[in-house]
């Protein structure tokens, strides 16, 4: 009895001993992707001026994830307004869908869905790229041609990722409000004055900011997350996979916890 | 021009580099040699700063690479290139944007002076008219040489090579070869190749350093070298499998592991 006892001790200790050390993991993670990040941005304003890496990158992360955001925008504001309706209806409320799908929009799924399609289109392949150029010892062919690889390579893709992501938002708001307007009004027959009206009367500027400081926090993050990851990328081509796995499972994972933390603030 | 004075590094339980003292001659070519695992890497990494030694100081010019500041550290670069094992070209730029790329860097010098300076560096290793290539489209051996001009563009007083002849096949291992032999040569700089191949190290050197588990076991000039009484000189410059330097990196004799597996089925 007493070895039963003194055997799911040691278990217990062994589990505790576990959580701990992973517990200690994460802080030290999260310290040390706030260093790279806090020294990373710090070079802003240093010279030499990183514009034009600036401006090829926001083109390339903000233009080239477009095409996915638009859609996603689209099919997002149709489904909100097929189920709004549904719900709606049983009330007898359907002049209300305008207001239901355009504070849905803006406040929480523009944000959120935009963010977490651009850590998966625009994210993974920063991941990828900063890792490869690991493997390929690019980053410290930088180093050796003094070139801080944080100013070239980290600090261009965080600014085009948190320039990006809001302008993306207002994309994705845009879309998925003409695309709920379309099902609500022409398909299930909802009044278009109500629709419109209803949406203009509820919307305040207060829901716009909120969803605008959202995408701002979740293009900082993705930035951070997805810079980060590919940096410490272990130098193998498992090394990289792996941290393309990862900074798209954190990412995403983290624009959800911060979502909430956000939310809680604006309400 | 570079002495290193008992200088130590260690990964985790592994130790690379065991208190080695090496000076690097100037205006001549020292090659680092040794086996697979003998810590040469290491060594060129710590004496090009791209790695920091668990103990030990490295003077390059009155300052200690091991303690130096950023800042002066990429002062102190812009007198060193380097070209790496898998030639570490950038690879979004062609080969005139990567051979460029430390004249745009660090001068402010007319688009027309640095074509002229890029076409000078590019005929010196035989690749003028080749400007527009990508990196993907060099085969290894014009990467490497591409690699080269990228390291020679800013006219540097010491350049590291790693294992410049690895993956090519002969007749190109033997253009790099005379390549660095000739370029130290006319323009009197000093040059550091890590090199596992005893051929092209011994036909270069002007001093030969050669290293086994983290220690120097021989160094002086290739004849030097070539004469060595030294049994683990002679198993390594003659390549033979048998002798001190143990083929297997293994700690446990293989029998004892036949017969342990044998022990654990049959008790």
């Amino acid at each position: 009895m007493s070895e039963q006892m003194a055997g799911a001790h040691n278990g217990f200790e062994r589990l505790l001993g576990r959580i701990g050390r992973k517990s200690l993991g994460a802080v030290a993670w999260l310290g040390d992707m706030a260093s790279i990040t806090a020294s990373s941005l710090a070079l802003l304003f240093a010279p030499p001026w990183q514009g034009k890496h600036f401006v090829l990158q926001l083109y390339a992360l903000g233009v080239g994830s477009f095409v996915i955001i638009a859609i996603t925008g689209a099919f997002t504001g149709m489904v909100l307004s097929l189920q709004g309706y549904y719900t709606l209806a049983k009330f007898g409320s359907e002049s209300l869908l305008g207001s239901v799908v355009a504070l849905s929009i803006i406040r929480e799924l523009g944000p959120v869905l935009g963010a977490l399609m651009l850590v998966g289109r625009a994210g993974s392949s920063i991941t990828a790229e900063i890792g490869i150029m690991r493997v390929t010892e690019q980053l410290d062919a930088l180093q050796m041609m003094a070139v801080n690889p944080q100013a070239r390579v980290i600090l261009p893709r965080i600014v085009a990722t948190t320039i990006a992501l809001p302008l993306l938002v207002s994309m994705f708001d845009i879309i998925g409000l003409i695309a709920g307007y379309v099902v609500g009004v022409e398909l299930l027959g909802v009044n278009a004055g109500a629709f419109t009206g209803e949406m203009i009367a509820k919307v305040l500027p207060e829901d716009l900011y909120a969803g605008w400081t959202k995408a701002l926090a979740f293009g900082v993050l993705v930035g951070s997350v997805c810079t980060y990851i590919g940096y410490r990328a272990v130098p193998t081509t498992e090394g990289v996979a792996k941290a393309t796995t990862q900074a798209v499972v954190i990412g995403s994972v983290g624009i959800l916890m911060l979502d909430y933390v956000l939310t809680s603030f604006f309400l | 021009m570079i002495r290193a004075e008992k200088l130590t590094r260690r990964f985790g339980d592994t130790l690379a580099l065991d208190s080695t003292n090496v000076h690097i001659r100037e205006h001549a070519t020292t090659v680092i040699m040794g086996g697979s695992g003998s810590g040469k890497t290491t060594l060129l990494r710590l004496l090009a700063a791209l790695d920091t030694p668990t103990s030990g100081s490295i003077w390059f010019d009155g300052d200690d690479l091991a303690h130096v500041s950023r800042k002066r550290l990429y002062e102190l670069r812009a007198r060193m290139g380097m070209v790496f094992q898998y030639s570490a070209l950038l690879n979004s730029l062609n080969v005139y944007d990567n051979v460029a790329f430390p004249l745009h860097e660090h001068t402010r010098l007319d688009e027309s002076v640095i074509r002229t300076m890029v076409s000078m560096k590019l005929e010196q290793v035989g690749l003028r008219g080749f400007e527009r290539l990508m990196p993907s489209e060099l085969s290894g051996g014009m990467a490497k040489r591409a690699a080269f001009a990228r390291a020679l563009a800013m006219d540097p007083e010491i350049v590291f090579f790693d294992e410049p002849t690895s993956g090519l096949d002969p007749i190109s291992a033997g253009v790099v070869t005379t390549l660095i032999h000739d370029l130290t040569q006319k323009t009197r700089m000093t040059s550091v190749v890590v090199t596992h191949d005893v051929h092209a190290g011994l036909s270069i050197a002007d001093h030969v350093v050669l290293l086994w588990q983290g220690r120097i076991i021989a160094e002086g000039t290739s004849d030097e070298i070539r004469q060595s009484s030294d049994e683990r000189v002679r198993q390594f410059i003659e390549g033979r499998p048998d002798g001190p330097i143990p083929f297997s990196s293994s700690k446990t004799p293989y029998i004892d592991d036949l017969l342990g597996g044998a022990t654990e089925r049959f008790g």
